[in-house]
């Protein structure tokens, strides 16, 4: 008997017995330009409102001014533990500590049960996307692995302000190569949500309910 | 004890869906449930003028629709290349490739993988190909817990239901049903609801999220789908709002995708045009809350055993045929079940399948052939009004499939003379001939004069009852015009 893949294939072949054309570049042509900016006035402005649309806590911050500006919304928020990835910028790690908040390392590797322990997250991020409020993790080493993300409760993620870009295309021209390299990807759209229920939309299901961002921009010179 | 005290999960209702009758039977149960059409036409309205809003924010839109449209042409017409190269990119990042020619066989094959782990329980991502091949119950047989994670499909594994739309599967079900069945069943599988829950969508979100949190926390193995697959990396991508699919993909040792053959894209750049197509037709949101993106394993972070379960289960038989290969085109987005007529009255029960709505009316028939009452039945579940097309952002010819289906359908059918061929041989003999047309007009004549009172007949007996059943026709007149026109001019033929 044929084993399933070759079954299968074999099928798909007969199936297509109609496509004489080889290339399918040749075959079906795509009239698609991509990687293409989408035109607007204000990309940083737009990527503020659109976060702030879909419910997170937006603050614009000078370079100089992250490492407070990461430990004051902290505090704001209550937390009180906080897991930080190995390669998060030292200003902000030191900032943190300072700030009297119980700093746990995520090596070796916390437990499920110990990540659940803990308040919150912070990051840096990948790809901010401007038209649609979304942060993309490629889960370098400033970002750590997926799952510190998403089991605190609190992510507060920094973004770059070259790092925005306008909109979809722009952001997975950027983000190729690290898929390429066989790094995941996270996309964050505001906090975790629902609209299961009556098509009533709640904030904060699985994910993290609270999204903490910091856009920080080089002061005009 | 019987099955029922052994069952680890919730039962699903009984009954298979190819063993529905007609849609036109079932949509008559289900237009008789005013709370029904209530809740259908609460929540497709609201998301029908989501999507609309969110798509005109794309001046592009029609452009975009366009691509989507041929990327998935080419990869359609060659889906065996890119199955070949996605098979080599997957094996290459670490995962482990399975290839099932149907549902029994996938189902297999998953059943043994999570078997092999050595536990009893799974945690799975709202996926429709799993529901498709009925994975849930392959699972159960053998012992195995399958625990849905999504709110809604939590609320229909819960409420011993069967999802009635692709998106939100409960939206058959208002906020009062969802406390009831909350309140009743949380507490046999695990962390109860607390008892004095309101029927506040926040509330009742927060129950699930404290329902599966130790579940979440203790899977070894998880279930997902994936809404695409990139074939140049063997990338998979799956699209989410609650991050209970970042959950089952990220926490658990093993993770096992099931993924039909046709959701394969070429290339990551192929993601700008759907990653914008889809959220806009799906939620009405300019983007989903949680997207994953993963390439086989990453050492240190998530799963370390990754598999990939590729399925047929008949979408080669709709490969086959070029009407109906753009069905495969679909990307689950459910817009056409939203903006549909017929689904807005009916709900998904009625179409007796996992896939219901317009798509699932070309759908069916074709993964599942049109031998059964219900597959040959769904291809005239829709007034052809073309909405769907409208919205389908991957441009799916659904009306003119459905029309190429009924032909399909009348051609099996051929051999069982029905009331239309008869009615149709009865019209032919009729006007053929002048005078046969007469003879006709003078019976329909005479007939008007027995019943001097009457200006619409209702219900005629058979074989006019089919026709007449859904409408009145008005009484022949007393006298023709051929009659009257001899009778004014005197003028005889």
């Amino acid at each position: 008997m044929m084993n399933a893949r070759d079954e299968i294939l074999g099928r798909v072949r007969a199936a297509l017995a109609d496509v004489v054309q080889p290339d399918p570049v040749a075959d079906v042509p795509v009239e698609w330009e991509f990687g293409r900016a989408t035109a607007m006035p204000d990309v940083l402005g737009r990527f503020v409102e659109m976060c702030e649309d879909y419910q997170a806590r937006v603050v614009r911050a000078a370079d100089g001014d992250v490492a407070a500006q990461v430990a004051a919304l902290l505090a704001e928020a209550g937390v009180s533990s906080v897991v930080l990835p190995s390669g998060l910028d030292a200003g902000w790690r030191q900032a943190v500590a300072d700030a009297g908040i119980t700093v746990h390392d995520d090596d070796p590797q916390l437990s499920r049960a110990e990540l659940d322990a803990i308040d919150a997250v912070v990051t840096a991020a990948a790809v901010g996307i401007a038209e649609t409020g979304t942060i993309v993790l490629d889960h370098a080493a400033d970002q750590g692995r997926r799952a510190l993300t998403l089991v605190p409760d609190t992510h507060l993620v920094v973004v770059r302000a070259d790092q925005v870009v306008s909109d979809v295309p722009e952001a997975v021209a950027r983000l190729v190569s690290a898929v390429a390299d066989g790094a995941p990807l996270t996309w964050i759209s505001g906090p975790s949500a629902t609209s299961d229920i009556e098509l009533s939309r709640v904030e904060g299901v699985h994910g993290p309910r609270n999204l903490l961002v910091i856009l920080a921009e080089q002061p005009p010179e | 004890m019987t099955e029922q005290a052994q069952r680890r999960t919730p039962a699903p209702p009984p009954g298979t869906y190819l063993g529905m009758p007609t849609f036109q039977k079932n949509a008559k149960v289900q237009l008789a449930d005013p709370q029904l059409r209530s809740n259908l036409r609460h929540a497709t309205g609201t998301i029908r003028a989501k999507r609309a809003e969110r798509v005109a924010e794309v001046p592009e839109w029609e452009q975009l629709r366009l691509a989507g449209e041929a990327i998935k042409n080419r990869t359609l017409r060659h889906l065996d290349t890119y199955l070949v190269q996605l098979e080599e990119s997957l094996t290459k990042a670490g995962a482990t490739v399975h290839w099932a020619r149907d549902a029994a066989e996938a189902n297999a094959i998953v059943v043994g993988l999570v078997q092999a782990k050595g536990v009893d329980e799974v945690v799975k991502v709202k996926s429709m190909a799993t529901q498709e091949i009925e994975l849930n119950e392959a699972l159960e047989h053998a012992g195995i817990a399958a625990w849905e994670t999504d709110l809604a499909e939590l609320i229909v594994q819960l409420g011993h239901d069967r999802p009635s739309h692709i998106l939100v599967p409960a939206i058959h079900r208002n906020r009062a049903e969802v406390r009831e069945i909350f309140l009743r069943e949380m507490k046999q599988y695990g962390t109860p609801a607390p008892e004095d829950i309101t029927d506040s969508p926040a509330e009742l979100a927060g129950a699930a999220r404290r329902h599966l949190r130790e579940k979440f926390l203790r899977a070894k193995v998880a279930v997902s789908g994936a809404n695409f697959a990139i074939a140049e990396t063997g990338t998979l991508v799956v699209v989410e709002s609650e991050g209970n699919g970042r959950m089952c993909l990220t926490l658990p040792e093993t993770l096992i995708s099931v993924v039909g053959i046709e959701k394969v894209l070429p290339t990551v750049e192929d993601l700008e045009v759907f990653m914008r197509l889809l959220p806009r037709s799906s939620t009405g949101e300019r983007m989903n809350p949680y997207t994953s993106v993963w390439t086989g394993v990453t050492p240190g972070d998530g799963p370390q055993e990754v598999h990939v379960v590729l399925v047929d289960n008949g979408r080669t038989n709709a490969l086959a045929d070029p009407q109906g290969r753009p069905a495969l085109r679909c990307i689950r987005c459910s817009a056409c079940l939203n903006i549909c007529p017929v689904y807005e009255r009916v709900g998904g029960h009625a179409y007796g399948s996992v896939y219901p709505g317009p798509i699932g009316a070309v759908l069916n028939p074709q993964l599942r052939g049109i031998s059964s009452k219900i597959d040959q039945s769904l291809p005239y579940a829709s007034s052809l009004c073309g909405a769907c097309f409208d919205v389908c952002p991957v441009r799916i010819p659904i009306p003119d499939m459905l029309v190429h289906l009924r032909h399909e359908v009348a051609e099996h059918k051929r051999g069982h003379v029905g009331v239309q061929q008869t009615a149709m041989a009865v019209a032919g003999w009729v006007l053929s001939d002048h005078k046969h047309f007469e003879l006709a007009e003078r019976a329909a004549g005479l007939a008007a004069r027995a019943l001097p009172n009457t200006t619409h007949l209702g219900p005629l007996p058979w074989p006019a009852s089919p026709w007449t059943r859904a409408r009145d026709l008005p009484m022949p007149p007393a006298e023709s015009f051929r009659t009257w026109w001899r009778k004014e001019r005197g003028e005889a033929r």
